[in-house]
């Protein structure tokens, strides 16, 4: 397995300087706006909560639901962990947008021809060498690029070496199976917009449940229709014979008589 | 010579303008005008669906709702087919023919809401196993297909295409036991479109029996729509009514209803439902509106046999079973969403400075309902002119003769000659 890459989003030190949404509206051609939620057109945005400031973008996870439910495979988690979307193969469904645990995925709504967008965490700019375009904006080291296991114990460490200043809590590393973006924080994480209760299975486990059942029971299914169409068949068959002996019978009494 | 006809036919069409006929023809034009808006402007300019609310009633009523209540055509050709119940025979072609067209708008109204509706082919080739949704576009499209077939021979009749039609006869168990496979696929695989978001759905409607739930009152409810149609036709055309057949078709929604509401009050016990059920809330009040009208009214109406073999009460209670139908996937598919983020982002709310974090309400824009609205019309009056075009009815169906002597009630079937011969000779034994 390729070594898996992520982004450490250490939430006590973003300053809200807002470099990170610019450089993400640069590398997408967004528009430069004072609009700190989501959307079609912001891939990244930073938020405050009271005194706290906390950056956004897609959390990459393991186990991406938003490539889970997509009909076509438009939404794939790459190789070395990003999760990213090919407008090409998308029919516009909005399952994604939907089903995202962490309400990512963004729809052009606005567009006869419409894409959904989200962070790639600068997939391309990887494959060139380079950092995500918001990790190398950042002047306060609040996001931080580099491979997942290294960023967890990088967390571990800043939570044991500081605990006053951190919950004790890394979110990501197990929610919903584990995320490849993961979050530090100095206050309780649905003071900041985080839900709480996200189970620590992966959300696509929920329906492979009953969708790797699916075979067996197409299989089975059928040969059982088929068992009940040959019984009732021969039931009915049974049926009409004795009914045409019964009347031969009263046909030979009626000539009888 | 036959254009011409066809426009004769179109003149007297609006010559003998009836009120109906105006009715459909304000629905068709508000949906073409809601036609243009989506598809020239977006989803956002004709609706009231947001990142937070992607999925509307165009995908709660025409796919959900469509798809649900079309199943009467997979429940009466098994039972006619693959369980020899020839009993229901008389019924099973409109049945069919309501399943067929359903199908159509369903497929029709997914247009309307795909956001690349050019590209809706695509699962064809580009496979995602673990979408449910993935399994739902190739059930839908195959079912629709064995579906086709299934109509076929109502098109074959009525031109007269006999080899034809005994071509599609001699393959048609294989092709029904394909479509009841079909069928039990995809109509749980909407209740499992909602198993991946237990964070999202309010706890009154998630379980993990979703699947189950939606494939058991699809089953309920296909029977109930076939007896609305056939009241309706029977308005309608002044046909005959089969009402020993539907009264009978009655029980099966009785008994669907009954396995629907044993499964319900497990997930009650096994999720600890019950504070949410005494909240009375909004979404409490709608469950219970849910259980009443769609399944505790019904199942005692149809208990009932002075009720179930009376016309106008197997008519309301088909109809509630219906309507608590669609209460069931609306809330599914909106209430149960519309509460999501309010709920977890109650704390962050408070505290929020530079953005307003975003509730997920939603209720639909009126283009929304009037393409819908469009949708149901048109189905009305295709199910209309197949029934007066093509060999849907038998030509003189169930016509009911009396024994008054022996009390028994004889179905003539098919060209009246013939009585069935267990029935007959059944009661001379006697």
């Amino acid at each position: 397995m390729k070594k898996q890459v992520g982004i450490l989003v250490d939430s006590t030190q973003c300053i809200g300087c807002m470099a990170c949404e610019d450089a993400c509206a640069d590398r997408w051609g967004f528009p430069h706006t004072d609009v700190h939620e989501l959307s079609c057109e912001k891939n990244t945005v930073v938020q405050q909560y009271g005194e706290a400031y906390v950056p956004r973008l897609c959390m990459h996870c393991e186990d991406p639901t938003c490539a889970s439910v997509c009909p076509v495979g438009a939404i794939t988690k790459s190789k070395s962990g990003p999760v990213v979307y090919d407008a090409n193969k998308c029919m516009g469904c909005r399952y994604c947008v939907q089903a995202c645990p962490f309400q990512i995925p963004k729809y052009q709504w606005n567009k006869p021809n419409p894409k959904v967008t989200k962070c790639d965490m600068c997939l391309p700019r990887q494959e060139q060498g380079k950092q995500p375009a918001c990790v190398e904006a950042c002047p306060a080291q609040a996001r931080i690029f580099g491979s997942r296991d290294d960023l967890i114990e990088e967390a571990k460490k800043r939570i044991r070496e500081n605990p006053k200043s951190y919950v004790n809590h890394i979110f990501g590393l197990t929610e919903v199976g584990g995320t490849s973006a993961i979050y530090l924080a100095g206050v309780k994480f649905d003071h900041l917009g985080f839900s709480s209760k996200l189970p620590d299975r992966a959300l696509p486990k929920y329906t492979w449940d009953i969708m790797e059942k699916i075979p067996d029971y197409f299989v089975w299914g059928s040969t059982l229709m088929a068992g009940f169409w040959w019984l009732t068949n021969r039931k009915k068959k049974v049926a009409e014979y004795e009914e045409d002996l019964k009347r031969k019978n009263i046909e030979k009494k009626i000539a009888r008589n | 010579m036959k254009n011409k006809s066809f426009l004769i036919n179109i003149k007297a069409w609006f010559h003998h303008l009836t009120f109906w006929k105006a009715v459909f023809l304000v629905l068709v034009a508000a949906g073409l005008y809601s036609t243009f808006v989506r598809f020239a402007f977006g989803l956002g300019a004709a609706t009231h669906l947001s990142d937070r609310f992607p999925w509307g009633i165009w995908i709660g009523f025409d796919v959900l709702c469509g798809v649900g209540l079309a199943a009467g055509g997979f429940v009466v050709a098994g039972a006619v087919y693959v369980f020899h119940l020839d009993y229901y025979k008389p019924i099973a072609r409109p049945a069919v023919l309501t399943a067929f067209l359903g199908y159509g708008l369903v497929v029709f109204a997914l247009l309307f809401d795909l956001g690349k509706p050019w590209n809706i082919w695509h699962p064809l080739i580009m496979w995602n196993p673990h979408s449910a949704m993935f399994e739902l576009a190739w059930c839908v499209m195959l079912y629709t297909t064995v579906l086709a077939l299934e109509f076929s021979p109502m098109v074959f009749d009525r031109f007269k295409m006999h080899r034809a039609s005994e071509a599609v006869h001699k393959i048609i168990i294989p092709l029904v036991i394909l479509g009841v496979m079909l069928s039990s696929l995809h109509q749980s695989s909407l209740g499992s479109l909602y198993l991946i978001m237990p964070e999202k759905v309010y706890p009154l409607w998630y379980s993990g029996n979703l699947p189950i739930l939606f494939f058991v009152s699809a089953v309920a409810v296909g029977p109930a729509m076939v007896i609305m149609e056939s009241f309706l036709s029977y308005r309608a055309f002044h046909r005959e009514i089969e009402l020993p057949i539907l009264s009978r078709l009655g029980k099966v929604t009785a008994v669907a209803l009954a396995v629907y509401l044993v499964l319900k009050v497990e997930d009650i016990f096994n999720y600890h439902l019950e504070p949410y059920l005494f909240k009375f809330n909004v979404d409490g009040m709608l469950f219970w509106t849910e259980i009443a009208i769609g399944v505790l009214v019904p199942i005692s109406m149809l208990l009932i046999p002075s009720v179930r073999m009376n016309k106008r009460g197997l008519f309301y209670s088909g109809m509630f079973a219906v309507i608590g139908f669609v209460l069931n996937r609306m809330n599914v598919s909106v209430t149960s969403l519309e509460r999501h983020s309010n709920n977890y982002l109650l704390e962050a709310s408070k505290v929020a400075v530079n953005h307003i974090p975003q509730t997920s309400g939603y209720f639909p824009s009126w283009m929304e309902i009037s393409t819908t609205l469009m949708i149901v019309a048109v189905g009305f009056a295709a199910f209309g002119w197949a029934a007066k075009n093509l060999a849907v009815f038998p030509e003189r169906t169930a016509e009911r003769e009396h024994f008054p002597a022996e009390g028994y009630e004889v179905i003539v079937v098919g060209d009246g000659g013939h009585l069935k011969a267990h029935q007959s000779y059944g009661f001379q034994v006697k």
